[in-house]
C-alpha cells in the first residue's frame, strides 16, 4: 500500500476523543437565565455588584452589539449560533465570599488538579517560604488566578504580589477596589464598538483576570491564568486587562481547557493590554479547549480579541501562543505600536487535527518611529483540518524607519488537509522596511522513514518532526511552559499519520 | 542460524514487480557486497528488509535470527538490530543530533525491555565515538544532517551505527558523493565496526569502496535477482568488463 494511502486511512481513524480534560464537574451552579437581553445585562451586573458606571458601559456596548453583525471573511464554517439559546453567566453555588482555598468546592479543587493545576500547592507554598539563598530554582512561583465559568475561583500569592506593588485578581474585585485603573484603562485598546464578539464580551463578560505593575516593578513571579468552561450551553466571556506601567515588567500566561460535549459551546474572550514608557508584557498561551470528537461533533467556538497597545516610548509587548485546541479558532493577538521605538512580536504554533479550523495571526499597527516587529508563526495541518495564517502589517504616514519580518511555515500532515497565507501589507511610508518569507512543505515520508528505521515509532517520529519544526517559537516560551507545549503538541497529533 | 535470510523475494512498487525471487544468506560476521547497475533493485532491497512503507511483497520470506521479518513494525526491526545506512540521509530542522540519538537510542532500548542510557553514560559514549569519527561537537548541537556536507552525513550514519550497535547493517551507496578522504573516514569507521556477531551488507554501484572495506562474498544483482555470487575478486572482475556480462543471465 502506497505510503500516503495508509496516512489517509490512518487519519481516518484519529482519535481526538483522546482529548485528555474531556471530564465535566459535577457540581451545582448558579445560572442566568438562558438568553440575551438587557435583563440579563443587568443580571450579570447585580450579580458582580458592580458601580452604575459599568452597568452603564455593558448596556451601551449591548445596544451597539443589537445593531452589528457577525464577521464573515475568515475561514472557517460553521452554522449559524443562536445567541438566544445560551446562558451567558453561570457561578458555581455556594456563592459566598471565598477567602481561602478551603472555602472552595472541593469538586473544583479536584478539577484542577486533574488539570494538572496545583492550586492548593501554590497557596501552601506561600506560608513556608524558603530562606534566601535555599530557594530551589527549579521551583519557580507561579502566582494563579483560576476561572471556572464565570468566576474567578481562586487567586493565588495575591499577598506575596501586594508586597511587590502588583496588583493581580479578578476583574471583577479590580471594578470594585480599583475603579479608577478599571474605568481609565478598559476598553482603551479594544473598544466597545471594535468587532461583533467584542462588543458582546463587553456587554456580558463575567470575569477575567486584572493586572497593574506600578512603575520600575518587575513582576516577581509568573501570572497566569486558567480558564475552565464546565457548564452546559453556557458562553465563556472573559476580560483581561493587564497593564505595565512605566519601566515595569511582567510575564503572563493564560491556559485553557474545556469538557468533552456534543454541542459546541462559545468562548468569546477580550485581552486588553497597556505598555507605558519602557515597559514590557510577555503574554503566552497555550488553549487546548476541546477541538471536538473524530467526526467534528462538538468543541468550543473560540472568537477572541487579543490586542496590545505599545503607548510608551521603547514600550514591548510579546505575544507568543500554542493554539491546539477549539473547534474554531478566530483569533488575531495584535500589537498597536504607537510609541517611538516600541516593538511588538507574535510567535505562534496552531495545530489543527481532526475537523479544527483555525484562522489566525496577528496585526502589527506602526504608527510611531523607528518601530519594529516580528512575526514567527507555524502552522500545523493534519487529519481534514484547515488552517489559515492571516496576518496584517501597516505602516502609518508618520512611521518613519518602520520594521518587520514576518516567517510563516506551513506544514501539513496527509493530503486531507489545508493551510492557508493570507499577508496584507501596507505601507503608507517610503521608509519603512518589511520582510515577508512564507513557505508551505508536506511532511516527508522519507524524514519520517529515517526516524523510524532508527527506532521511533510513527507518532514519535512525527512528535519529533513537528517539535523541530516549531522549535523557534517554543524557545519563547517560559520554561515551564514549553516542556508543557511540547507533550501537548504530541497529543494533539496522536493518530495523525499512519 | 543465518542471521539473514532472503528467500525467494517477489517485491512490487505500485503495481510493477521490482525484485523477481530474489535470494541471500547472510551469516553473522560475515561482510557481502551487493553490486549491479543502476536500477537492478539494490535500494528496493535494502527498503524491504528494513520495512519502508510502499512496498508489497507478492512471494517468498525474509528471516532475521529465524524471525519472520515481514512481520514486524519496521521500528521493531531497528530495535533488532536491523540498521540501514541511507544513501541519502534526510535533513531534520530544529531536532538537535544529539537529541535525535538520545531518542532514537532510548526509543530502541525501551522496545527491547531495557532502561534508558543514564545522560552521562549517553554522552561519554557519544564522545568517544564521534572523536573516532572526526565528528566535530558542535556537529552534535545542529539539527540533523542541517547543513552537513556529504561526508559529514555518512559519518553522522556511521556514527549512529556506532552508537546503536545493530546486528546487521545494511550500507547503501556509502560511497556516493565522497571524495576519497571522505570515503576513507567513512570506511575505517565501518571497518573499527565489523566484529564477528555482526553481519555488514555493502551496496554499491562501483568497486572502488571494496578496496576500503573488503567484502567476504559478493554479489551481482541484475533486473531484480542475485545472478552471480562469489569471492571479493569477483569484485575486480566487474570491474574489468562490466555488468553487461550479466544483463543477459538475468
Ligand atoms: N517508489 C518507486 N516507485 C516506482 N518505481 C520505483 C520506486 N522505487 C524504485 N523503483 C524502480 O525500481 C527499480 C529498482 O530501483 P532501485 O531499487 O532504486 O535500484 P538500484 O538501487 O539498484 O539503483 C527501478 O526501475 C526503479 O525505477
Ligand atoms: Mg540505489
Amino acid at each position: 500500500m502506497p505510503a500516503v494511502q495508509e496516512t489517509v486511512d490512518r487519519v481516518k481513524r484519529i482519535d481526538v476523543d483522546q482529548y485528555r480534560y474531556g471530564f465535566e464537574t459535577l457540581i451545582e451552579s448558579d445560572k442566568a437565565p438562558k438568553g440575551l437581553s438587557e435583563e440579563t445585562v443587568k443580571f450579570i451586573s447585580e450579580k458582580k455588584n458592580e458601580p452604575a458606571w459599568m452597568l452603564q458601559w455593558r448596556l451601551e456596548a449591548y445596544r451597539r452589539w443589537l445593531t452589528m453583525t457577525e464577521p464573515t471573511w475568515a475561514r472557517v464554517d460553521y452554522p449559524k449560533i443562536d445567541f438566544q439559546d445560551l446562558y451567558y453567566y453561570s457561578a458555581p453555588k455556594p456563592k459566598k465570599t471565598i477567602t481561602s482555598l478551603d472555602e472552595i468546592d472541593p469538586e473544583i479543587l479536584k478539577t484542577y488538579e486533574k488539570l494538572g493545576i496545583p492550586l492548593r500547592e501554590v497557596a501552601m507554598l506561600e506560608g513556608v517560604e524558603p530562606k534566601p539563598g535555599e530557594e530551589d530554582p527549579n521551583r519557580r512561583k507561579i502566582a494563579v488566578d483560576a476561572v471556572f465559568d464565570s468566576v474567578s475561583v481562586a487567586t493565588t500569592f495575591k499577598a506575596e504580589l501586594k508586597k511587590a506593588g502588583v496588583i493581580f485578581m479578578p476583574i471583577s474585585e479590580a471594578i470594585r477596589e480599583h475603579p479608577e485603573l478599571v474605568q481609565k484603562y478598559l476598553g482603551s485598546v479594544v473598544p466597545t464598538s471594535d468587532n461583533f464578539y467584542a462588543t458582546l464580551n463587553s456587554a456580558v463578560f463575567s470575569d477575567g483576570s486584572f493586572v497593574y505593575v506600578p512603575p520600575g516593578v518587575r513582576c516577581p513571579m509568573e501570572l497566569s491564568t486558567y480558564f475552565r468552561i464546565n457548564e452546559r450551553n453556557t458562553g465563556q466571556f472573559e476580560r483581561t486587562l493587564i497593564i505595565a506601567d512605566k519601566g515595569s515588567y511582567v510575564s503572563y500566561l493564560e491556559g485553557c481547557t474545556a469538557p468533552q460535549r456534543d454541542e459546541n459551546q462559545l468562548h468569546a474572550a477580550v485581552v486588553e493590554l497597556v505598555a507605558h514608557d519602557d515597559a514590557e508584557i510577555k503574554y503566552s498561551t497555550v488553549q487546548n479547549w476541546y477541538p471536538g470528537n473524530s467526526e467534528g461533533k462538538g468543541g468550543i467556538y473560540n472568537f477572541v480579541t487579543k490586542r496590545g497597545d505599545c503607548r510608551g516610548d521603547r514600550s514591548k509587548i510579546s505575544w507568543t501562543q500554542v493554539e491546539t485546541g477549539s473547534a474554531i479558532t478566530w483569533k488575531y493577538p495584535s500589537c498597536i505600536l504607537r510609541g517611538d521605538n516600541s516593538s511588538g512580536e507574535f510567535y505562534s504554533i496552531a495545530i489543527s487535527n481532526g475537523y479544527q479550523q483555525v484562522d489566525s495571526g496577528t496585526k502589527m499597527i506602526h504608527l510611531g518611529k523607528n518601530t519594529s516587529s516580528r512575526i514567527i508563526s507555524k502552522g500545523i495541518a493534519a487529519g481534514k483540518s484547515q488552517n489559515t495564517y492571516r496576518g496584517l502589517v501597516t505602516a502609518h504616514r508618520k512611521a518613519t524607519g518602520a520594521r518587520n519580518f514576518t516567517a510563516c511555515d506551513s506544514l501539513l500532515i496527509g493530503d486531507k488537509c489545508g493551510a492557508h497565507t493570507v499577508p496584507y501589507i501596507e505601507a503608507k511610508n517610503s521608509s519603512a522596511t518589511f520582510e515577508h518569507e512564507a513557505t508551505t512543505s508536506k511532511i516527508s515520508e522519507d524524514v519520517l522513514f529515517y526516524c523510524i528505521q532508527r527506532g521511533l515509532s510513527q507518532e514519535e517520529a512525527v512528535g519529533l518532526v513537528v517539535n523541530g519544526f516549531v522549535k523557534d517559537v517554543l524557545q519563547q516560551l517560559p520554561m515551564e511552559f514549553a516542556v508543557e507545549a511540547q507533550k501537548l503538541i504530541s497529543i494533539s497529533l496522536e493518530g495523525s499519520v499512519g | 542460524m543465518a542471521l539473514l535470510e532472503v528467500k525467494d523475494l517477489k517485491v512490487r512498487v505500485e503495481e510493477r514487480e521490482i525484485l523477481h525471487g530474489l535470494t541471500l544468506t547472510v551469516n553473522e560476521g560475515e561482510i557481502h557486497a551487493i553490486m549491479g547497475p543502476n536500477g537492478s533493485g539494490k535500494s528496493t532491497l535494502s527498503h524491504v528488509i528494513a520495512g519502508k512503507p510502499g512496498y508489497e511483497v507478492t512471494d517468498g520470506q525474509i528471516l532475521f535470527k529465524g524471525e519472520d521479518l515481514l512481520e514486524m513494525a519496521p521500528e521493531e526491526r531497528a530495535a533488532k538490530g536491523v540498521f540501514l545506512a541511507f544513501q541519502y540521509p534526510v535533513e531534520i530542522p530544529g531536532v538537535t543530533t544529539m537529541n535525535f540519538l538520545r531518542t532514537a537510542l532510548n526509543a530502541q532500548r525501551k522496545a527491547r525491555g531495557e532502561s534508558e542510557l543514564m545522560v552521562p553514560d549517553f554522552l561519554k559514549k557519544v564522545r568517544e565515538v564521534s572523536k573516532s569519527l572526526n565528528i566535530p561537537q558542535d556537529m552534535l548541537k545542529r539539527g540533523v544532517n542541517v547543513g552537513f556536507s556529504g561526508g559529514e552525513k555518512k559519518r553522522n550514519e556511521v556514527l549512529q551505527m556506532a552508537l546503536f550497535e545493530p546486528s546487521l547493517c545494511i550500507l547503501d551507496e556509502m560511497d556516493s558523493g565522497l571524495d576519497i578522504d571522505a570515503l576513507r573516514i567513512a570506511a575505517d569507521g565501518v571497518n573499527a565496526l565489523h566484529s564477528p556477531k555482526r553481519a555488514m551488507v555493502v551496496i554499491t554501484h562501483y568497486q572502488r569502496l571494496l578496496n576500503y572495506i573488503v567484502p567476504d562474498i559478493v554479489h551481482v544483482m541484475s533486473k531484480g535477482r542475485v545472478v552471480k555470487s562469489g569471492g571479493k575478486e569477483l569484485a575486480q572482475e566487474l570491474e574489468e568488463s562490466g555488468y553487461a556480462q550479466f544483463e543477459d543471465a538475468a
